[in-house]
């Protein structure tokens, strides 16, 4: 059984329909991709596997278990991570602070409201660890306004790493990244898929087909293909993207 | 630049040298404010005002909501204060807590409507229960006393053990407002910079964030609420016990707008102790300018305006640029920020 499934998830925002019928399953231990025009809705599909929107019809199961409907702290708090198209971070502090923050162990802190954060060194090794993943370690006493577009998205992907999930959802990791911050984040995908079960919606077709599995292709709220990067070499709309994004290179 | 969340020195000290300077200047103003041309009562009103905006701060500055209607909170504090003294018995340990209490029950049911609004709904909700809660006192004539005010509270001894000390003394009852200020300071302080307080200022800065990475963010929202409700009760019973009544004027949105005006002007977005130094400043100047013209309030707003125009880091960040100029060995904390290419 599928770690991570959709089952027939349906998505409307008033009478502008979204997600038509989108039925997808992750395998533990893969990385899946998904691709599809822009405005085709699979941002708003992570937003509802995630937590962020219920969806109107459909379930979604994690590790067999029901979780559409639930919060998304809740559904985080299950080991559930993503990150965000748009970047999201704690812009006023550090580095580390953004990862300290995902820490389940500084989670359950929370009540003991009057033991001090920056002088446990346990768990600033352990945000260090984190960093260092990403490449950001040297940097984790540097505000975060302060890291350039490239590392931005790297400390993205760590504060999702920081909750130690067991599937990781990442929502176009690489866009307006440049041609070499690409391939240092191709390697970072490589080493964590040996951890982690990954997602993730992207856009650069080289990218995607040399990381994943398993890629689902979603076009007017519908999957409309499904299969390894190989079966889907021969797909329409694949073929006809992949040629669009060669003459624009 | 300086910031809230910048890391403090040494984070898990409980007393640091500003509260020093605090606790130093506090055990001066009796006789400091006289030779400086004021009066002792004053001392007291700034005492209970820097706690109520010390408490105030944990929600408006450190958690980025903005409560607009906090005053009524402040004046619960003084209307249980007296109502325990005149009902149930002249006490000041009671009476401290019957505040406290009160305004930590309505904090605590505000608390819930309010913590799973964000922005602009949560501010109008905040204006809407102040409001409700100014008008019960107007209107509960038989409790409150209404417009007329609940009269004749008095002030009860202090009493520790076996000694008993009599706060009748004005000198005396600022000492002991003092002494509560330490205690919420060193509090606010601590909680500041707990993971808890840490929770707080990350839902400042990005609340979807903090939930997608697993708080329970309308807790924490609850929680401070709360929290900031009880530290005002508390301002309150001693606003009481110094006005020896309680009206419902603190309660009204003009008050509420005060400690925001206080609070703003004095950097509390950017420091801990911004809302200390704009109670300071509100009050000097209310006795300094207002002792000049009585259109004093006109030009404490227009400062306030100048202030959130030019220099929205208030007071604090005059002072803190003030110091690092004098120190300018002191490496540059402040980073450009990245531009954003999305
Ligand atoms: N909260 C919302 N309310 C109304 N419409 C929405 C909402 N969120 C998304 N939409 C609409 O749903 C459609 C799909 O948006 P979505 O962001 O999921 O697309 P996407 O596939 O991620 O596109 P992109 O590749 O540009 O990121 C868009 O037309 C968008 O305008
Ligand atoms: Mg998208």
């Amino acid at each position: 059984m599928a770690l991570f499934e959709a089952r027939n998830i349906h998505k409307r925002f008033g009478s502008r329909v979204v997600l038509e019928n989108i039925s997808l399953a992750f395998e533990e231990g893969q990385i899946s991709g998904i691709m599809g025009p822009n405005g085709a809705g699979k941002s708003t599909c992570f937003h509802v596997l995630t937590g962020q929107h219920k969806p109107d019809r459909g379930e979604v199961l994690f590790d067999g278990q029901r979780i559409s409907g639930l919060p998304p702290q809740r559904i985080a708090r299950m080991g559930v991570s993503r990150s965000f198209q748009l970047m999201n971070l704690f812009d006023d502090t550090v580095v580390i602070e953004n990862v300290m923050l995902a820490l389940p162990a500084f989670r359950e802190r929370r009540l003991k409201a009057m033991s001090a954060v920056f002088s446990d060194t346990a768990l600033i090794d352990r945000a260090l660890v984190v960093l260092d993943q990403v490449g950001l370690a040297v940097r984790a006493w540097d505000a975060a306004a302060s890291l350039s577009y490239g590392d931005r998205r790297a400390l993205e992907i760590a504060v999702a790493l920081a909750a130690e999930p067991r599937i990781l959802f990442l929502d176009e990791p690489t866009s307006g990244l440049g041609a070499e911050a690409t391939r240092r984040l191709a390697l970072l995908v490589r080493r964590l898929r040996e951890r982690y079960t990954i997602v993730m919606i992207e856009h650069d077709m080289r990218f995607l087909f040399e990381l994943a599995d398993r890629i689902s292709v979603i076009h007017w709220g519908q999957v409309i293909a499904e299969g390894t990067p190989a079966q889907l070499g021969d797909n329409k709309w694949v073929r006809r993207s992949a040629l669009a994004e060669a003459t624009h290179a | 630049m300086i910031s809230l969340s910048d890391i403090p020195a040494r984070p898990s000290a409980w007393i640091t040298p500003p509260m020093i300077a605090l606790a130093l200047l506090l055990l001066a103003a009796p006789d400091l404010l006289p030779a400086i041309g004021l009066y002792q009562y004053l001392g007291i009103e700034i005492a209970i005002w820097i706690g109520f905006a010390l408490g105030f701060n944990l929600l408006f500055g450190y958690t980025g909501l903005h409560s607009f209607g906090h005053g009524a909170y402040l004046g619960i504090g003084a209307y249980a204060f007296g109502l325990f003294q005149h009902h149930v018995a002249v006490s000041l340990w009671g009476g401290l807590l019957a505040a406290v209490l009160a305004a930590g029950i309505a904090g605590a049911l505000v608390g819930a409507f309010l913590s799973h609004r964000r922005g602009i709904y949560y501010a109008l909700l905040t204006i809407g229960f102040g409001q409700i809660f100014w008008f019960l006192a107007m209107k509960l004539h038989r409790v409150t006393g209404g417009e007329d005010g609940l009269l004749g509270i008095p002030r009860p001894p202090l009493t520790l053990g076996p000694w008993q000390v009599s706060l009748t003394d004005n000198r005396a009852l600022f000492y002991f407002a003092a002494a509560l200020l330490m205690i919420v300071v060193v509090l606010c302080w601590r909680l500041a910079n707990s993971p808890f307080g840490r929770v707080l200022q990350a839902i400042r800065q990005n609340e979807t964030r903090a939930r997608f990475v697993g708080y329970e963010v309308w807790r924490f929202k609850w929680a401070v609420f709360t929290l900031s409700t009880m530290i005002a009760g508390l301002a309150g019973s001693l606003l009481a016990m110094a006005q020896q009544s309680a009206y419902p004027d603190v309660m009204s949105l003009h008050q509420s707008g005060l400690i925001v005006m206080m609070v703003l002007v004095g950097g509390g977005l950017v420091s801990f102790w911004g809302p200390v130094l704009g109670v300071v400043f509100y009050f000097v100047a209310r006795d300094v300018l207002g002792g000049l013209t009585e259109t004093w309030l006109l030009w404490y707003g227009l400062i306030f305006m100048a202030m959130v125009m030019l220099r929205p880091e208030g007071l604090a960040g005059m002072l803190h640029d003030l110091l690092r100029r004098s120190r300018p060995r002191q490496p540059s904390a402040a980073p450009a920020p990245a531009t954003e290419a999305v």
